[in-house]
């Protein structure tokens, strides 16, 4: 058992840790908040008290707040469903025996370690761009006219980008879950007539529930903050403006501080209600 | 089921995960290959896919042109600086919170990890602000300080799931053997978190290198990664394809291997232990 000395030793040992996290997280969130209230444009030399929660209300009201939001919802949810319908067959697949197993693993899992500019600029320059881009070629060899994806397809590239750095991390972890699968309960269930569909849907599935739950709430919370990729291809331009894009923009480009901390404040206030189901999720982990 | 059908099933799920395989791998090749065509055969029409004069100029080019060489020294800086001070900081922490858990040890986990859930938007602008008027803005130290901080929250939970696994019965006995708390430490403890430490390393500095909102929003030139020397290449006067991948490749690399060997602790750090 420990005793007392061990303990006030532990919690010696613990309070940088704990210190250097609560100021990372209280001081720069104070500050926020209170330019918030605020305001604040450098640029024009005005620095005074807004009207209460106007940045609030005028944040939330301007046509880009809503298309942001929306945009942030196609990013988000498109990226999602592909990673995880992606990745949940993938992983079913890598599940098989299969010759090479190991590499087709290093394969697929690749994309991950990219770093988010390379990949953003790799698949603008050498896949998506209209004249030189590996996409023209192969569309022009069908006699199609070339794409210029990111000027007349931008959402939908930006979401194929970041998709293909995300469905690595999704089949990774299905795989891993996939692997924790009884295979004596799925041979039952082929001896007793089961067929490979209705042990999908019956067995496979519902023992995924849990990882791909797991997979959402974590990709959630990244893919909300995406900005490099989004930064390299439009710079937020051709409607890929997402909330947080539309943030930055407000606070370094126009430096407007008041309205783009407001911004600010409701972005980590989504953030967290996504935040609560996954540290819910994590935290049932916890008990077992 | 006869041998023959296992065997003739495997062969079609052996094709059809190499084709996929191949295929989600191809843009990282395809940069690869192209990083050893001049700047004309990488805009040929049709593409090549191998048979090109292969040709390693692109590399010595880029170096010599964008002082490559230095912002791989500030990754490096930036990624094994910001591992290394998180992992001394981390360490007591985890090693605490494993071996004496206390009743609020896991509302203290739960609070970390929430930590790591804030939108970094939600704070860029006082960073910046603190940054410029302290000085530290485009310095390595602020690099290290600022992705310490963001990626400690998983250093610890990663490190506290490995020694959640060191069986305390272990400890017990040496305590009875009279070790102390130093002896404890040195012939119990370290070596059976040595491999833990070493994972959970490998995967923050891999986190830390591919880090792109602070390193492009927190640095210029001096302290500039690679994640912002690649993102300068975005500019119209920079598509040069050939050295564009040159550069691409170096920076991917280093990484690309690294991760291969923690794919496996990969799973367990970015999932705060919900999926085994």
């Amino acid at each position: 058992m420990a005793t007392q000395q061990s303990r006030s030793l532990a919690k010696l040992m613990n309070a940088p840790a704990v210190l250097m996290l609560l100021l990372w997280m209280l001081v720069p969130l104070c500050m926020t908040i209170y330019f918030s209230f605020l305001d604040y444009r450098p640029l024009r030399g005005v620095y005074e008290w807004a009207d209460g929660f106007e940045n609030y209300s005028r944040f939330l009201s301007s046509s880009s707040f809503t298309s942001s939001v929306m945009v942030t919802l196609i990013m988000v949810g498109g990226i999602l469903a592909i990673t995880v319908i992606g990745g949940v067959f993938l992983a079913m697949l890598l599940d098989q025996p299969i010759w090479g197993q190991g590499i087709v693993r290093i394969l697929v899992i690749a994309p991950f370690f990219v770093m988010p500019t390379v990949s953003a600029l790799v698949w603008k320059n050498m896949f998506m761009n209209p004249v030189n881009g590996l996409f023209a070629y192969i569309w022009k060899f069908f006699g199609a006219q070339p794409v210029d994806w990111l000027s007349q397809a931008p959402l939908f590239s930006i979401i194929w980008i970041v998709s293909w750095q995300w469905l690595p991390f999704a089949t990774l972890i299905l795989l891993t879950a996939f692997q924790s699968l009884d295979s004596e309960q799925l041979e039952a269930a082929e001896i007793d007539g089961a067929n490979s569909v209705s042990r999908f849907f019956y067995i496979a599935l519902p023992h995924l529930s849990r990882a791909i739950t797991v997979v959402i709430l974590i990709q959630t919370i990244f893919l909300l903050s995406i900005f490099a990729e989004i930064f390299v291809t439009t710079n937020g331009a051709f409607g890929t403006r997402s909330l947080t894009y539309l943030v930055y923009q407000r606070v370094l480009e126009s430096q407007n501080i008041g309205l783009g901390s407001a911004g600010g404040i409701i972005a980590v206030i989504l953030a967290n209600i996504v935040a609560l189901f996954l540290m819910r999720a994590v935290g049932k982990n916890l008990d077992r | 089921m006869s041998r023959a059908i296992t065997n003739r099933r495997k062969t079609i799920t052996t094709i059809a995960a190499w084709t996929i395989g191949l295929l989600i791998f191809f843009p990282i090749m395809w940069t690869i290959l192209t990083s050893f065509k001049t700047e004309a055969e990488a805009i040929a029409d049709p593409p090549s896919l191998l048979l090109f004069e292969w040709t390693t100029e692109n590399y010595g080019v880029v170096f010599e042109r964008s002082n490559y060489a230095k912002f791989l020294w500030n990754s490096i800086i930036i990624a094994v600086g910001s591992t290394l001070v998180g992992l001394l900081i981390a360490i007591p922490s985890a090693w605490s919170m494993a071996f004496v858990p206390g009743r609020r040890t896991k509302d203290v986990l739960m609070w970390m990890l929430s930590t790591k859930m804030m939108p970094a938007v939600g704070v860029l602008y006082p960073i910046v602000i603190l940054a410029r008027n302290s000085g530290l803005f485009d310095t390595h130290f602020l690099l290290v300080l600022v992705l310490m901080l963001m990626n400690l929250p998983i250093i610890i939970w990663m490190l506290y799931t490995y020694f959640k696994e060191i069986p305390v019965d272990i400890l017990e006995a040496a305590r009875m053997d009279g070790a102390n708390l130093k002896s404890e430490l040195i012939y119990v403890l370290a070596p059976m978190a040595l491999p833990g430490i070493a994972s959970t390393m490998l995967l923050n500095i891999i986190l830390a290198w591919n880090e792109a909102f602070w390193t492009l929003n927190l640095t210029t030139v001096d302290a500039a990664p690679l994640t912002a020397f690649i993102a300068s290449y975005s500019s119209p006067e920079g598509l040069f394809y050939a050295k564009l991948s040159a550069a691409s490749t170096m920076a991917i690399a280093p990484i690309l291997i690294m991760g291969w060997f923690s794919q496996k602790q990969l799973v367990r750090g970015l999932t705060f232990g919900a999926v085994k």
